[in-house]
């Protein structure tokens, strides 16, 4: 399977894979260690109440007056007004080399995000080899709701997995993002146990995913897991509220208040207390 | 802050700006006497010195333990009448300005018209220069072309290397003395020049000493009148200080800081200097001191730090000179450009910070004062302890310290035919120009508007505001066949302006090498005293005179603007050509007419056009194009010193007057707005973070330039924690592993920035970068206070 999935990559060489994203945000300094380049995804298999990203759920892009999308690959200004836009990897790779002078400073890179970067994963894995042969540290943003093979696929040439874990609970996982945690859950354990570094992505959203149970079963199922490099705990934040409205999406967390910061150190500290490096906020 | 210090520095704060009189008036007595016309100019202006230091009020403020005031009390800023005569109706503008005022009293006023306005009336040095410059350069300099820096203030631009801190006045004197008695009148034909040179500079050294001693009768005095033991105590050791030093070098942090400010003090009543003289490096000329008061128990770490808190409040005290008209526009701001450096490398080449250094910067985060200025100079070989302890004070907000480039500096500074050590002993001043401390007279002679000179070429050389032919007849921009054609007419109408410039320069820099000599500052710098020569006519080891280009960021996307929408065949997009090409001549004519019934084309050009700023190769190219075309205009040409013109990228607050006389321009900018400031982006054009910003930046050859200025604003949350503030070192790093020459970041929300508009009575305290300096926020004139808005905030993603 590797094998084949090698030679596909090979022949990819010869020319660009395009791909659908949403936004390309340099100096991203929360996504992985460093100063890196985040490329995020269009497209998406969950739909958490408490996304930040709406815009990144559908793959194809999408017309909304007033936008003002800010990325203009190869000046297509054309589609000002359009979020997210096809492109080659070519085109993604060109931005990442220009900020290879920071990563180099900082041990940064280029991290992908989204969305859901597996859910293309040819363009994803071109782009991860790409970097990979100009010495550029790589990232994978992930929900983890794919076909493991696609993991076996792409962890050769990632450095670094960020990997959301939201709920433990089925049913409120379903509930919350449309989708079973068990697949998510599996995935984890196969990744770690094949020896991927793994940083943990705990969003903190007040009276979803802090509840006791919650947290209580996070620490022990992370626990049992190998090669976890880190833990970051993301707030819940306001900030994409304007976006649903905008996007004439349902807001369905529209008076939820971000938590405490007392209560993010708490959090903070019960799994730093058994030996995890946290941290609030992104990397 | 102990509570003295806190009084100081309420003291300072509270402090009325108020023209003083009291220089003019002893000026005009002296030059009345008829004593200056008995001897040559160098022994008059000498003279005059003397005379100004021997008859000018003294001031000990309370508590105070660093003694001495330009004028009669803090704040109260002298006049110069020798350059620029204010008139009474000058006067009543600098009284009632909104903004940068100066109180003046109807005894000044009246003092003013009675004494100082008839006599030196058409007899100063800016009546001199009006005269003296032909027709063709003040269109220009109506036109908003260029502007000149000599006109109302003296050429300045040096910074004190650590000489004083060897030697006393004593000791220049005996250096005079043998500079004097080697003279061969034999077969030196300029012996007689430099014998009176150099007596003017004994005259001077004489002069500073005799100043300190009545400062030291006068504490003396205080003393015996002195009920509390402390201060009664304080006073005494000071009135010794003041016995000691500037006669002789010192030996205590104490009396070192004290001979500097009696240096300084006589820096900046000799002549009104741009920028006002400045200790330099700061921490490496008071680390032997410090430490030696440490180690022997004089000082602990916080009485050291309170001498310097005291001397801190005294730059504070002096507010740059009452400035008029074109000259007020172009640096309106109380902040007379005193840049504190410290870190940097030893001459040796070696990591220089030291203990002095943190001490420095806790006085500087402490303090919290407009003046002085402070930077950091970062060199590879400094630790990141040292940009992250800057840092951490620019995170306060306040704008300082900025952030220089120690391995940029010494590279131009070698390019420029300095020696290495030489160089590293050197840093930067003013706003970011390159010099080498305590040996080089580095000029500014005045800023240059890249972006004006793009209007008249799109006029065939005539200027739309004041309705003259400027310019030479490059062509009608519509007969313009390709890209190429219209940036060779640019850099034509360039050159006509640059010779125009330069010419002008060349006059001015021998008026005041003829009439306006400054014997006490030679004695300062290098090599001055050997070479017998003054400051002014080319005493100094180096000498540049530098054209400063305002505008680099908007003049780009204006040519880039007019690049991809008029002449551009390149299938850049997916679109169809026709669609996207806007005639010239609409694009001329939308300008003439300021976008008015346009909007739609003026949205095209802000919004689907490339801008410098964005890492962009399509409009950097251009930035590149524009640098090279300004550079090979001014550098290496010659002037009056033996030294040569070089180009520097900063703008003060000349960017806002540039705007104010330049219309509407293709990148989309309304007529009159301000112009991109130093070389940092258009306002709100770089939308592709701060990476972006440096990687655009950095695309110009810095070390070629003598001094760059990038400001970017940062939300306070991206330095909230030490990751963040660690990111911010990496990028800076990156910056100076391009060779970026000087960084600085605006750490303070837009919001914070329109309240304090909206209501200025609460935002008092406010101070903000504004380009290669800090100022209170509320201070600003409105344009300016919309454009630092403006400027992009780059935010945590």
């Amino acid at each position: 399977m590797i094998y084949f999935a090698q030679g596909i990559i090979t022949k990819y060489t010869l020319m660009s894979v395009k791909g659908y994203i949403f936004d390309i945000k340099k100096y991203s300094i929360n996504d992985g260690p460093g100063i890196r380049t985040t490329v995020f995804f269009k497209g998406c298999p969950l739909k958490c109440w408490w996304c930040h990203n709406p815009e990144s759920q559908r793959v194809l892009p999408e017309q909304f007056d007033d936008c003002n999308f800010r990325w203009h690959i190869s000046h297509d200004y054309e589609n000002r007004n359009k979020i997210g836009s096809e492109v080659t990897s070519r085109e993604v790779m060109k931005e990442i080399e220009k900020d290879v002078p920071f990563y180099e400073e900082s041990n940064g890179g280029a991290t992908f995000s989204g969305g859901e970067p597996m859910l293309q994963i040819n363009f994803l894995n071109e782009l991860l080899n790409r970097c990979k042969e100009k010495n550029i540290h790589t990232a994978i943003d992930t929900t983890g709701y794919t076909d493991f093979k696609n993991f076996e696929l792409v962890y050769n040439a990632t450095d670094i997995f960020l990997y959301d874990l939201k709920l433990m609970d089925e049913n409120l996982h379903i509930h919350y993002t449309g989708v079973s945690n068990k697949v998510i859950h599996e995935n984890l354990k196969r990744l770690s146990d094949a020896g991927n570094k793994i940083i943990l992505r705990i969003p903190i959203i007040p009276s979803i995913t802090d509840t006791a149970e919650n947290l209580d079963q996070m620490v022990g199922f992370t626990t049992s897991l190998k090669n976890i490099r880190g833990i970051n705990l993301l707030p819940y934040h306001k900030s994409a509220g304007a976006k649903y409205s905008k996007m004439k999406k349902e807001n369905k967390l529209p008076d939820l208040e971000p938590p405490s910061n007392e209560e993010m150190d708490n959090i903070k500290h019960r799994f730093s207390s058994i030996g995890y490096d946290v941290k609030i906020g992104g990397y | 802050m102990n509570e003295r210090i806190k009084k100081l520095r309420e003291q300072t704060l509270n402090a009325v700006p108020r023209l003083s009189h009291e220089r003019a008036q002893l000026l005009t007595q002296f030059y009345k006497s008829g004593e200056a016309e008995k001897v040559s100019v160098p022994v008059a202006r000498a003279l005059a010195f003397k005379y100004l230091l021997e008859n000018k009020d003294l001031c000990v403020n309370e508590g105070e333990l660093i003694v001495g005031e330009r004028g009669p009390e803090p704040k109260a800023t002298p006049t110069y009448p020798e350059l620029c005569v204010h008139s009474l109706h000058d006067l009543e503008v600098l009284d009632t300005r909104p903004k940068v005022w100066f109180k003046v009293s109807d005894e000044t006023k009246s003092v003013y018209d009675k004494e100082i306005i008839p006599f030196w009336k058409e007899r100063s040095i800016r009546d001199k220069i009006f005269n003296e410059v032909n027709q063709e350069w003040k269109d220009c300099y109506d036109a908003g072309i260029f502007t000149e820096f000599m006109e109302q203030r003296a050429p300045g631009h040096t910074v004190l290397d650590d000489k004083i801190y060897k030697k006393g006045m004593l000791d220049f004197k005996k250096e005079i003395q043998a500079s004097i008695s080697s003279l061969d009148f034999y077969n030196d034909p300029q012996a007689f020049e430099k014998r009176e040179e150099l007596r003017a500079m004994e005259i001077c050294a004489d002069a500073l000493i005799s100043f300190a001693s009545r400062y030291s009768k006068k504490l003396f005095e205080l003393a015996s009148k002195e009920k509390d033991k402390q201060r009664k105590n304080e006073l005494e050791t000071l009135a010794g200080i003041c016995e000691r030093v500037p006669a002789n070098a010192p030996r205590t942090l104490w009396e070192a800081l004290q001979y500097y400010w009696f240096v300084h003090l006589g820096v900046i009543t000799e002549l009104n200097t741009w920028d006002s003289f400045n200790p330099g490096r700061l921490d490496q000329h008071l680390y032997p001191f410090y430490k030696g008061d440490i180690e022997s128990g004089l000082l602990s770490e916080e009485t050291a730090k309170e001498l310097l808190q005291s001397f801190w409040v005294k730059f504070n005290n002096q507010p740059a000179p009452p400035k008029i008209g074109v000259t007020a526009a172009e640096s309106g701001t109380y902040t007379d450009f005193c840049l504190i450096n410290v870190g940097g490398v030893t001459p040796e080449g070696e990591d220089a910070a030291n203990d002095l250094t943190y001490v420095i910067l806790d006085v500087i985060e402490e303090m919290r004062l407009l003046q002085p200025s402070s930077m950091v100079q970062v060199s590879k070989k400094n630790p990141d302890r040292l940009l992250k302890r800057a840092m951490k004070i620019v995170k306060t907000g306040f704008g300082q310290p900025s952030i220089f480039n120690t391995d940029a500096i010494i590279q131009e500074m070698l390019r420029h035919g300095k020696s290495i050590i030489d160089a590293r002993c050197g840093g930067a001043s003013g706003c970011v120009e390159t010099g080498a401390f305590g040996k080089e007279a580095y000029i500014l002679t005045g800023y240059f508007n890249l972006v004006k000179v793009l209007e008249i070429t799109l006029n065939n050389g005539f200027d739309p505001r004041t309705k003259k032919q400027i310019g030479i007849k490059s062509g009608e921009p519509s007969s313009f066949k390709s890209f190429n054609e219209l940036m060779n007419a640019y850099e034509q109408q360039l050159n006509h302006f640059i010779n125009i410039k330069i010419k002008g320069n060349i006059i001015i820099e021998r008026i005041y090498a003829d009439y306006m000599p400054a014997p006490f500052m030679s004695i300062l710098i290098d090599d001055c005293i050997a070479k017998g020569k003054d400051y002014n006519a080319g005493g100094a080891r180096y000498n540049t005179s530098y054209v400063q280009g305002v505008g680099l960021g908007t003049i780009t996307d204006s040519l880039a603007s007019i690049k991809y929408n008029v002449f551009d065949n390149e299938p850049k997009t997916h679109q169809p050509l026709t669609e996207k090409k806007i005639p010239f001549e609409k694009l001329l004519t939308a300008l003439k007419n300021d976008f008015k019934d346009d909007k739609e084309l003026r949205n095209k050009l802000l919004f689907e056009t490339p801008k410098y700023g964005n890492d962009d190769d399509y409009a950097d190219d251009i930035t590149k194009q524009v640098f090279e075309i300004y550079f090979k205009a001014v550098d290496g040409r010659p002037n009056t010193k033996g030294g040569h013109f070089r180009i520097n990228l900063l703008p003060t607050t000349s960017h806002v007057y540039f705007g104010s006389v330049t219309g509407a321009t293709p990148d989309g900018r309304f007529a009159y707005e301000p112009l991109s400031e130093g070389i940092s982006p258009v306002q709100g054009a770089d939308v592709h973070g701060p990476t972006s910003v440096i990687k655009s930046a950095s695309k110009i050859d810095h070390l070629r330039t003598g001094g760059t200025l990038l400001n970017q604003k940062f939300t306070p949350q991206l330095l909230e924690t030490d990751d963040g503030i660690l990111k911010a070192i990496q990028l800076i790093r990156t910056y100076f592993r391009l060779d970026g020459h000087h960084i600085q970041f605006n750490v303070v929300t837009a919001e914070i920035l329109r309240e304090a508009q909206k209501h200025p009575e609460k935002y008092r305290d406010l101070i903000v970068r504004v380009a290669g300096y800090s100022d209170y926020f509320v201070d600003l004139g409105e344009a300016l206070q919309n454009e630092i808005i403006r400027r992009t905030e780059h935010s945590g993603y």
